[in-house]
């Protein structure tokens, strides 16, 4: 394993859920010292959410599949932060600290006292990002939002959806993962401004605005002409024929776009439909965009006649955009993925050998690896307590029964 | 000029549409320095994309690439041409940063491949994103956005029954058809993690120099199926997109003026809500009694809801049910995001002026950074607006050369 870019810095976690971890998991991958503030009182949402190994039912906090995932690599400490001793741990912890990251609603960590005016006493050029749903300021900042929220809110939802249909979610809670990349790539600008200047800062996003960010093509066009963008189900603006099709199976689809005429002819020569490349409906990029929905009729024909992964292959073959519309299964087992270990088998105390997904990129000279399984709850308390922090056993032993390790 | 957070970064961006633009406009906006070079005539794809000011297409109005480019300057290049590429490897000796996305294959073409520009400058750190990354049985394969997308995982688990069998032509199963999230979210989620790994390079690049990174489109998504991945490999259960909800309610449904999304699954937030209806007598109801029950009787539970919601507007509803501390979200559209108070109270759209398109309203930075603020310091670029500062000015070319260089096809 070579070096790990991140080595030696240390991130205060406070974050919960999906959208702060994910953040805290990005450089927890890269070899930052991660130590995530949790507490038995309110476990992490995730970690009471299903999938759980065994199953049906979780029988402790550890068996949770969206927890362990998400929180490889990282440390946990529990600590109750509405007891003062909890509160000054933790701020003993932030004084020793190069980041503090939470994603609480707005006043929570003021309410807990460890607010960035606090903590910048305590370590004059920490970078502390906070990252809740509606940013902290502004007249709704006092608003409760939750992970799946952020997609009709975004207006993502209103984007979505089948043509002449009402708007539709997107499947997962995407607006967390999306403030979570947003979010590192801000502490990582701090601390290169930091590096060079010494000054740490604080940083205030919200995930509603950064849900925003991507979803530029319906943005423009109402600030610019006044109209808003309809829904277009799978299709274009510009490709066409583009959208998923059915295949052979109970539930199988191939996914397949068409942008240049040499693609258009490749799919035409591929479907043994000579006749329909140089058809006045289809003939060129415009025809084809004003008559998709029946060209999407008559590629379904062809598709329909075969399982997924032989119209992915045999299109891809002949120079066409084609691919599977993948299951989760497919996702776990995919080639690509596999080769290039991105899946990757790791092994956890209590749910044993399991493939995870790994880090979204290769770094040629500092690659990032999966070291260590996501933590049990509160299984470092001891660890960051005694070596990091230097309390003694004794100490140790006292805020245990006091129930502010908890 | 007040010193920003990456005011001390070069950064050369050679890519088109979404996926390297988004990365550098990250960076640009907090300072870096981005010198983005365009295919000469033609620019950056993404201006030949609307939506276009007044529908009118033309490559200084499109509100895609307006927006994707702010503070970034414009050099016209063909680095086909050998005089092209001294000049990109010129520019590359001073850089920080290449950000590029183009398919895998044509950077090596070039002869612009990272073994190549690394011995130009060892410190380089090259960013490269692609549909499928630089190796792998999908390397070569043909992508654009919709096809990472399905491949990555998200379709399939979304979608439903909307879809009219006529239009598609073909008898759908019981879950319906699988639907796309809007817009180029692959292109996104390839940026975003560029920018993420391309800081992190910079952070160590002090101990162990540039490098290059390689950047998966397919990775980036199937990194975020939140909990499709444990499923299957937990449990070995397929995640299908009309799978009974877990809990409910947690779904979209129609308003009087539009749609909310109703999200109400902690109990105490459910006892709000069934006060905020009125106490229905339908709330007693066995089926109702917690929220695993409410998913599993979803179907029921639904259309009853849909009778209280469809009487009352969007806004009222999200702020009476907020104001419970029950957390309903408005399906927001364009025109509720412009107009929202919280947004504008933040400052989040900005007012650019540009000066062929004019005064563009558009998002602005998703951050608050206190010590280093964002800002826009000038509009997204004229195709090729910087080509003589850049080549003249700071290359030391001259003015007759370069108008031969745009004869010739070099510029």
């Amino acid at each position: 394993m070579g070096k790990l870019p991140l080595e030696g810095l240390r991130i205060a976690d406070f974050s919960w859920v999906w959208a702060g971890p994910y953040c805290t998991k990005l450089m927890a991958d890269m070899g930052a010292e991660v130590i995530k503030i949790e507490t038995a009182k309110r476990p992490d949402v995730t970690r009471m959410l299903p999938p759980w190994f065994p199953g049906p039912m979780p029988t402790s906090p550890n068996q949770s599949g969206y927890y362990n995932m998400l929180n490889r690599n990282k440390t946990s400490v529990t600590l109750d932060l509405t007891t003062a001793k909890g509160v000054e741990i933790a701020k003993k912890l932030v004084a020793t600290s190069d980041v503090v990251v939470e994603n609480f609603a707005a006043d929570v960590m003021t309410k807990f006292g460890l607010n960035y005016d606090v903590l910048r006493r305590l370590k004059r050029d920490i970078v502390m990002i906070s990252m809740p749903a509606y940013g902290s300021t502004g007249p709704d900042s006092h608003y409760i939002s939750y992970g799946p929220a952020q997609v009709p809110l975004s207006g993502m939802s209103f984007l979505t959806g089948f043509k002449g249909g009402p708007p539709m979610h997107v499947g997962t809670s995407y607006g967390d993962p999306t403030a979570g990349l947003h979010a590192c790539f801000a502490v990582m600008s701090a601390l290169h401004y930091r590096k060079r200047t010494g000054h740490g800062q604080y940083i205030d996003l919200s995930q509603w605005e950064t849900s925003i960010m991507v979803i530029p093509e319906g943005i423009m066009e109402y600030t610019m002409n006044g109209t808003q963008r309809p829904r277009m189900g799978n299709h274009d603006d510009k490709l066409a024929p583009h959208n998923i099709y059915r295949c052979e199976g109970d539930d199988d689809w191939v996914s397949i776009a068409v942008g240049t005429e040499e693609e258009w002819q490749a799919l035409g020569k591929t479907m043994e439909r000579p006749d329909l490349i140089a058809d006045p409906r289809f003939s060129d990029q415009f025809s084809r965009w004003k008559n998709q929905d029946e060209l999407d009729k008559i590629i379904t024909e062809w598709t329909l006649k075969r399982d997924k992964w032989t119209a992915m292959n045999t299109l891809q073959a002949a120079g066409v955009a084609a691919t599977i519309t993948a299951t989760n299964k497919d996702v776990v087992e995919d080639p690509n993925l596999n080769e290039r270990g991105f899946m990757v088998e790791q092994d956890h105390p209590e749910v044993g050998k399991k493939k995870i997904f790994g880090l979204a990129w290769k770094m040629g000279k500092t690659p990032g690896a999966i070291r260590r399984p996501a933590p049990l709850q509160g299984q470092h308390t001891e660890y960051v307590l005694s070596e990091i922090l230097k309390y003694s056993p004794e100490e140790i032993a006292q805020l245990k029964d006091e129930k502010v390790l908890f | 000029m007040a010193d920003r957070a990456l005011s001390d970064i070069k950064v050369i961006e050679f890519g088109n549409f979404i996926a390297g633009p988004y990365c550098t406009k990250l960076m640009a906006d907090l300072g870096a320095e981005v010198i983005k070079i365009e295919e000469p005539i033609v620019g950056d794809e993404a201006r030949h994309m609307g939506p276009f000011l007044g529908n009118i297409p033309h490559p200084e109005r499109s509100g895609l690439f307006l927006f994707l480019n702010t503070n970034k300057k414009s050099i016209t290049l063909n680095p086909k041409t050998a005089t092209g590429k001294r000049i990109f490897l010129d520019l590359i000796k001073d850089a920080d940063v290449l950000i590029e996305n183009h398919r895998p294959s044509v950077m090596k073409e070039l002869g612009l491949d990272y073994e190549t520009l690394s011995r130009v400058n060892p410190n380089l750190i090259m960013t490269s994103i692609s549909p499928f990354g630089q190796t792998g049985p999908y390397k070569d394969f043909k992508a654009y956005d919709l096809n990472v997308i399905s491949i990555g995982g998200m379709p399939y688990i979304n979608g439903g029954l909307f879809a009219d069998s006529e239009t598609t032509g073909v008898d759908l199963p019981p879950e319906g058809m699988p639907l796309k999230p809007a817009g180029h979210q692959a292109e996104f989620q390839g940026a975003l993690n560029a920018a993420v790994a391309t800081m992190m390079a910079l952070w160590c690049r002090d101990s162990v120099g540039g490098q290059h990174i390689d950047i998966s489109e397919q990775e980036a998504i199937s990194s975020i199926l939140e909990t499709n991945i444990p499923f299957y490999s937990y449990l070995e259960v397929i995640r299908r997109r009309f799978d009974l909800p877990i809990v409910a309610p947690v779904h979209i449904i129609e308003a009087k003026d539009g749609h909310i999304y109703v999200l109400c699954i902690e109990e105490e937030q459910w006892k709000s809500f069934v006060e905020m209806m009125g106490s229905p007598d339908w709330a007693n109801e066995e089926i109702f009694a917690n929220r695993v029950a409410r998913g599993m009787y979803a179907d029921a539970l639904i259309p009853v809801l849909k009778e209280y919601i469809e009487q009352h507007t969007v806004e009222e509803l999200y702020h009476e049910a907020q104001d419970r501390g029950v957390p309903f979200a408005p399906v927001s559209t364009m025109a509720d995001l412009l107009s929202s108070q919280h947004l504008n109270a933040r400052g989040f759209f900005v007012d650019v002026h540009h000066p062929q398109a004019g005064k563009v309203r558009m998002a602005g930075a998703p951050w608050k950074l206190w010590a280093t603020p964002w800002m826009i310091e000038f509009p997204a670029p004229l195709l090729g607006e910087h080509t003589e500062e850049i080549i003249c000015g700071r290359l030391g070319y001259n003015r007759t050369d370069l108008a031969k260089m745009a004869e010739v096809g070099v510029v």
